[in-house]
């Protein structure tokens, strides 16, 4: 009985819900948008170097600083390497650090709202505290650090990305606890003896999973947007390897000479934040219509 | 705020020690011998143990000294200080930038949610919070500057030198950032208005038969004013301390560029001093913002 009880009160509406929200989220034209674009992305990343029609470190020496043309759509840069082929293949970089950044953040953030939410007074305290704390550097001066610590690249670009966005997943996450831990059906499982891990797990985390959903969304917008800008300053994704922001980089020099170099990547990193802004604002009001963007609660950008 | 600003100089001291290479070693270079360098060392006190070193940081840190820079040798506080009128400067306007844009446009777009014109300013909105500012600054140097040359591409002139140059070398900047920030506050306005005109004494002020002018100016604006205040002060917050990679785009001297540069000469006591800075700035306009808060609603408890 207990296991039905468990089990199934909690996750059926759930369920139930799920088609309605895509619904919701399909008919709103913006975020179908924005999914599309998504969809796009992925495959870029998966099949890109495949598609790509030079390859990534080709150089035509010949060909340097040719603008955009039917060989070239989006030209070539100051090595002859082909833009369009350089920005398809970089955007497997780009989601994988916005998607590894936001999941670190993910993992570490959520259960620390749990928790604080949760149990309250002075573990709340030290918890939030600590976040304050994180929460309070600038953030690409945080990551600046501890790329600075221990080296640029790729792996450490998501962990400092990921340490950024912590905060912002615990403080929703203990704000959506904090309003669920006294409902009705947390004491029935509590009086049923339920330990604190499985009531967490079972019965608050199921319900308070719409706010995570939207927020996961918006901070991979802001994660991408984070690595562009390391990578821009030279301290995320390392060449040979393409990246939006190190593109942008080596092609500002040109900039005059050559603008497309710079103006597609960055049209790129453009249209993948938006997407994602787009897709989570739609995640929102179809989930939850009264709950700030993180655009509004963090007010920040890079 | 004492804890947290604590808790700031413990993080910045571990992170800045972890960074791998020696600052003393660096900044000798070729010059290079075994005895210059110990009396190197001893003098910034690096023979010390961490603690202790820690301590010593801390209680001058508090006396505002922060030491000297392994580079020029000069101290750090007043290397950090020579980059405020920069960075003040361009905080500062970057936010009139940004608030006039979203003051109006934010209000507007609520007043008439649901228009062509919400429409419009809700999408351009989408696309400055989406845009990444080293990009646009990019593009605006290319067309204002290379392309019409109305403007200087980067650099910074003081203003007690020339007022006319140093805001000719101000507006790409300061419109790099605040386009963005400003997106960002639009939508803020836009929503704090649009929930304060669904409150209660809205629909009784209409009853009473006042205009919509004073039903937005006397009703709307001063309770939707609250939050605004709030994301307003963490928008200066950000500003203040964010836009480094703005000011490596425009060459402009302000703190973020300092400790960016002091990542790359292992500058150990500019990086603690400048990240210092920044993140005890953010804590402070927070701080305000608290108190702001607290006397424009009354209701707020002091945190």
């Amino acid at each position: 009985m207990s296991a039905v009880f468990e089990g199934g009160a909690v996750a059926a509406p759930l369920r139930g819900r799920r088609a309605e929200v895509w619904s919701a989220v399909i008919s709103n034209r913006l975020a179908l948008g924005g999914l599309v674009v998504l969809g796009l992305l992925v495959v870029a990343a998966v099949v890109g170097p495949t598609l790509a029609p030079y390859g990534v470190n080709e150089q035509v020496i010949l060909d340097r600083f040719s603008g955009p043309s039917w060989d070239h759509w989006f030209g070539t840069d100051d090595l002859g390497r082909d833009v369009f082929s350089r920005a398809l293949v970089a955007a497997r970089g780009s989601l994988q650090v916005g998607a590894i950044a936001v999941g670190i953040a993910l993992g570490l953030g959520v259960p620390i709202g749990l928790v604080s939410g949760y149990y309250g007074g002075a573990t709340d305290a030290v918890l939030m505290r600590l976040m304050d704390i994180v929460f309070s550097f600038p953030a690409i001066l945080l990551a600046i650090a501890v790329v600075a610590v221990r080296g640029p690249g790729l792996g450490n670009a998501m962990i400092a990305i990921g340490i950024v966005y912590m905060p912002i997943f615990a403080r929703i996450t203990r704000g959506s606890v904090i309003t669920v831990r006294s409902e009705v059906y947390v004491r029935a499982a509590r009086s049923l003896g339920a330990t604190d891990a499985r009531i967490l797990r079972k019965h608050i985390l199921p319900n308070i999973v719409a706010p995570i959903i939207v927020q996961t969304s918006l901070s991979l917008a802001f994660a991408i947007l984070s690595e562009a800008a390391l990578s821009f300053l030279g301290l995320g994704v390392q060449p040979p390897q393409p990246s939006w922001g190190r593109m942008l980089a080596d092609g500002r020099g040109f900039i005059k000479q050559a603008p497309w170099i710079g103006i597609f990547p960055g049209l790129a990193i453009l249209a993948t934040v938006m997407a994602f802004n787009l897709v989570g604002d739609g995640l929102r009001d179809a989930l939850d219509p009264r709950q700030k963007s993180v655009i509004e609660s963090r007010g920040q950008n890079v | 705020m004492v804890i947290a600003m604590f808790g700031v100089s413990v993080i910045v001291f571990a992170l800045v020690h972890m960074i791998p290479g020696d600052p003393v070693r660096n900044s000798l270079g070729t010059r290079f011998n075994q005895e210059l360098y110990d009396r190197k060392r001893a003098e910034a006190g690096l023979d010390k143990p961490l603690l202790e070193q820690f301590v010593r940081w801390i209680g001058n840190a508090v006396r505002l000294d922060l030491g000297e820079s392994f580079r020029s040798n000069r101290s750090v506080t007043s290397v950090v200080i020579e980059r405020l009128p920069a960075t003040l400067s361009l905080a500062l306007a970057a936010l009139v930038v940004a608030l006039l844009i979203a003051l109006p446009v934010g209000l507007l777009s609520a007043v008439k949610s649901g228009s062509k014109l919400d429409y419009a300013a809700t999408a351009a909105s989408q696309v400055g919070v989406s845009i990444p500012d080293f990009w646009s600054g990019i593009m605006y140097i290319l067309l204002f500057a290379l392309t019409l040359s109305w403007l200087p591409p980067s650099d910074y002139e003081s203003p007690l030198n020339d007022p006319v140059e140093f805001l000719r070398h101000l507006v790409l900047p300061a419109v790099t950032v605040g386009l963005v920030s400003g997106s960002i506050l639009t939508r803020f306005v836009r929503s704090a208005v649009l929930e304060a005109l669904n409150q209660d004494y809205v629909r009784t002020a209409m009853a009473k038969g006042l205009s919509d002018r004073q039903i937005v100016f006397r009703h709307v604006v001063p309770n939707a004013a609250i939050p605004i205040v709030t994301v307003i002060g963490l928008q200066l917050g950000f500003l203040l301390g964010g836009v480094v990679v703005v000011e490596v785009i425009f060459a402009w001297p302000g703190v973020g560029r300092l400790a960016l540069n002091a990542v790359g000469d292992r500058d150990y006591t500019v990086l603690q001093g400048a990240v210092l800075y920044l993140a005890f700035t953010f804590l402070v306009v927070n701080l305000l913002v608290d108190i702001l808060y607290h006397v424009i609603d009354p209701r707020a408890e002091l945190s």
